[in-house]
């Protein structure tokens, strides 16, 4: 915590006030009916120096925060439990970070039925954090269905990095 | 299709005759003897071009709707005369009716070009010689009175062939604000009464409109007219926003929303805009809401520990009823118009297949058997049948079948076609088609539950998951 920069605190700090809201493709500034006041948009990537093994961009680029699923499946695979094992064993030693894992899926899929494959995929990996000792109450999941692919052309290289569960980390409400 | 085509035995009273609605269930046994594959495939082959020659009967209406292949019935709208203070309006009323009319693929314009009568006063005897020879079928004639904050639009409709009047005259009345709308009521008469089906001009369509990129597309409601007209936006796109759904009397919308950060199901009230959460339960989500016949329960998927199933909750009083209980995926429930049914999809067998159960929840009993995923099941306002998407071999489709699963026919084929919702008549179909790749954006499109009539709906920019509402009051 002592390494980290003023700024990233001020940044965590403000994350912590918005933590009830995970969603990093907010958008602006609320200003409808259909919003009740709480996302204003802040976003909590203090991401941090990618060489200090304490780091967000630590844990993103070096125990790596994402694993990838085949089609239509939410079984880990042995490559994803490898990862999740890494990242099981990173967050028990940097127990300040709260946890909200991505599911996505990619667009060969209908809304409805790909936003329940995101959060199956989703539970897969909170589960499998759980199993390695992760606490649960660390973690929330939330789906996107298909609403949020990173890559985006019509073919199976960009489908499968979108098939994908994504540990989101932010400083405040950890163990 | 043309007015000859109507195989009406003896003396139909020609514009009169065809207001019988016809069954839905038949068509596809009767007539032509073809089954839906072979219906469907005649539609795509010849599409409008009149290929198949009609019966020689001398009658005025359309063959059922349900017939693969039409000759469009020729029709002409002349300007409404203007009876004081119209002033554009009964130009532009007059345009709004046709593009109804030559929207629908049953009925084409005769140019204006080409008349040789003028209509001079609404109460003008019709000089029949003159349409007849420039051979249209249907003749359209109206008059506008505007003054202070009121217009008043009539119309009348006559049988060109047999020089009478089809049905009586009407008057409607509204504000000058509406006038789009009497013109969708005059299409809607003339349409009703010529083919014999429901109305479904003057309503609308609440939907998604989409901008940016595919990887950080932002989305907002909006609602407009049926043929695209009158945009006015619900939300703006500070949050994701998913799959509005109207309520059966068209003045709330369900929907899903990302506001809280996590998905979960919004109520609005369209009029006010006032919108709440549905109660959101922390650590779940909500999603895929659709309203019960009677507006009074929503039934919804909630997803808890990675499991979806499907629950109802009565609105006025926020209790909640599991409606599934199975560790497959439940969700797109969508209620029969008689309230008794619902029909949703699971993945139970393995892979995404439709279901039909009681309102009150059970394990349902799969009704799709084709090869291929069946998903989004919506059930036709009329009650005959279930529309739903299909993928197959890479393909996405939108078809319908009837309840039992049986009679199974495709409407559309494309990279990624979804979501239907059905016109309030429960003969022409909306849905999603989105293209590939990074510059593929979604867009609004309509079939006819024939597979005719495939078209694009204008949109100011891209846009999906329509709902269609009922009839405007």
């Amino acid at each position: 915590m002592t390494l980290l920069p003023k700024a990233l605190l001020i940044v965590a700090a403000l994350g912590l006030a918005a933590c009830n809201n995970p969603d990093r493709y907010k958008n602006g500034n609320a200003a409808n009916g259909a919003n009740t006041g709480v996302g204003t948009a802040i976003d909590t990537n203090g991401l941090g120096d990618p060489s200090n093994p304490r780091s967000i961009a630590y844990f993103n680029q070096s125990v790596g925060d994402r694993v990838l699923f085949p089609v239509d499946q939410s079984t880990l695979t042995a490559e994803a439990r490898g990862v999740l094992a890494g990242q099981a064993s990173w967050l028990a030693t940097n127990g300040d970070y709260a946890i909200i894992i991505e599911g996505h899926a990619d667009e060969q899929g209908t809304r409805e039925y790909n936003l329940a494959l995101g959060a199956r995929r989703a539970a897969s990996v909170q589960d499998y954090l759980i199993s390695q000792g992760v606490s649960a109450g660390r973690m929330r999941t939330i789906s996107y269905g298909k609403e949020r692919p990173i890559e985006v052309c019509s073919d199976e290289a960009c489908y499968s990095k979108n098939r994908r569960a994504v540990t989101v980390l932010s400083m405040g409400t950890g163990a | 299709m043309s007015l000859k085509s109507f195989p009406c035995a003896g003396h139909c009273d020609p514009l009169k005759s065809q207001g019988q609605s016809r069954p839905y269930k038949s068509p596809l046994k009767n007539e032509a003897k073809m089954t839906p594959t072979k219906l469907l495939t005649a539609a795509l082959m010849f599409g409008l071009s009149g290929f198949i020659a009609a019966p020689a009967q001398a009658e005025l209406t359309l063959p059922p709707f349900t017939e693969g292949v039409i000759e469009p019935m020729p029709f002409a709208v002349p300007d409404f005369i203007d009876e004081g203070g119209a002033n554009g309006l009964a130009a532009d009323i007059a345009r709004v009716v046709a593009a109804d009319l030559a929207g629908t693929g049953l009925f084409i314009e005769t140019p204006k070009d080409a008349y040789i009568s003028r209509v001079t006063s609404f109460d003008a005897p019709i000089s029949y010689p003159d349409w007849q020879a420039i051979n249209t079928q249907a003749l359209i004639t109206g008059a506008v009175q505007a003054g202070g904050d009121r217009i008043v639009v009539k119309f009348r409709l006559f049988d060109v062939t047999t020089g009478q009047p089809q049905g009586e005259g009407l008057q409607f009345a509204g504000t000058p604000g509406s006038w789009r709308r009497m013109a969708h009521k005059v299409a809607d008469a003339v349409y009703s009464r010529i083919t014999g089906e429901g109305p479904y001009f003057d309503s609308r369509v609440v939907y998604v409109s989409e901008s940016g990129p595919k990887n950080q597309r932002q989305k907002r409601l909006g609602v407009m007219d049926y043929d695209g007209a009158n945009v006015k936006y619900l939300t703006d796109s500070s949050s994701i926003v998913l799959a509005p759904r109207f309520s059966p009397s068209g003045d709330r919308i369900l929907f899903t929303s990302y506001a809280s950060g996590f998905p979960a199901i919004y109520l609005m009230d369209v009029g006010s805009l006032k919108t709440r959460n549905l109660g959101e339960v922390p650590g779940t989500m909500t999603f895929a809401p659709r309203f019960s016949p009677d507006g009074n329960t929503v039934v919804f998927s909630l997803e808890k520990g990675g499991n979806s199933d499907i629950y109802s909750m009565d609105i006025g009083s926020g209790s909640m009823t599991q409606l599934t209980n199975a560790p497959s995926i439940e969700t797109s429930p969508s209620f029969s118009p008689d309230g008794s049914k619902i029909v949703f999809e699971s993945d139970r067998s393995g892979t995404q297949q439709i279901y039909m159960m009681g309102a009150g929840g059970g394990e349902g009993e799969r009704i799709s058997n084709g090869k291929g995923r069946y998903s989004t099941p919506v059930w036709s306002p009329r009650g005959d049948m279930i529309a739903f998407t299909k993928q197959n071999e890479g393909r996405f489709h939108i078809g319908a079948m009837l309840t039992d699963g049986t009679e199974e026919r495709l409407l559309t084929a494309s990279f990624l076609d979804e979501g239907p919702t059905w016109a309030p008549n429960g003969r022409v179909i909306m849905f999603t088609r989105e293209g590939a790749g990074a510059g593929g954006q979604a867009g609004l499109m309509s079939v006819d539950v024939s597979g005719r009539n495939l078209k694009t709906i204008p949109t100011d920019g891209p846009a999906s998951d329509p709902s269609w509402s009922p009839m405007l009051p």
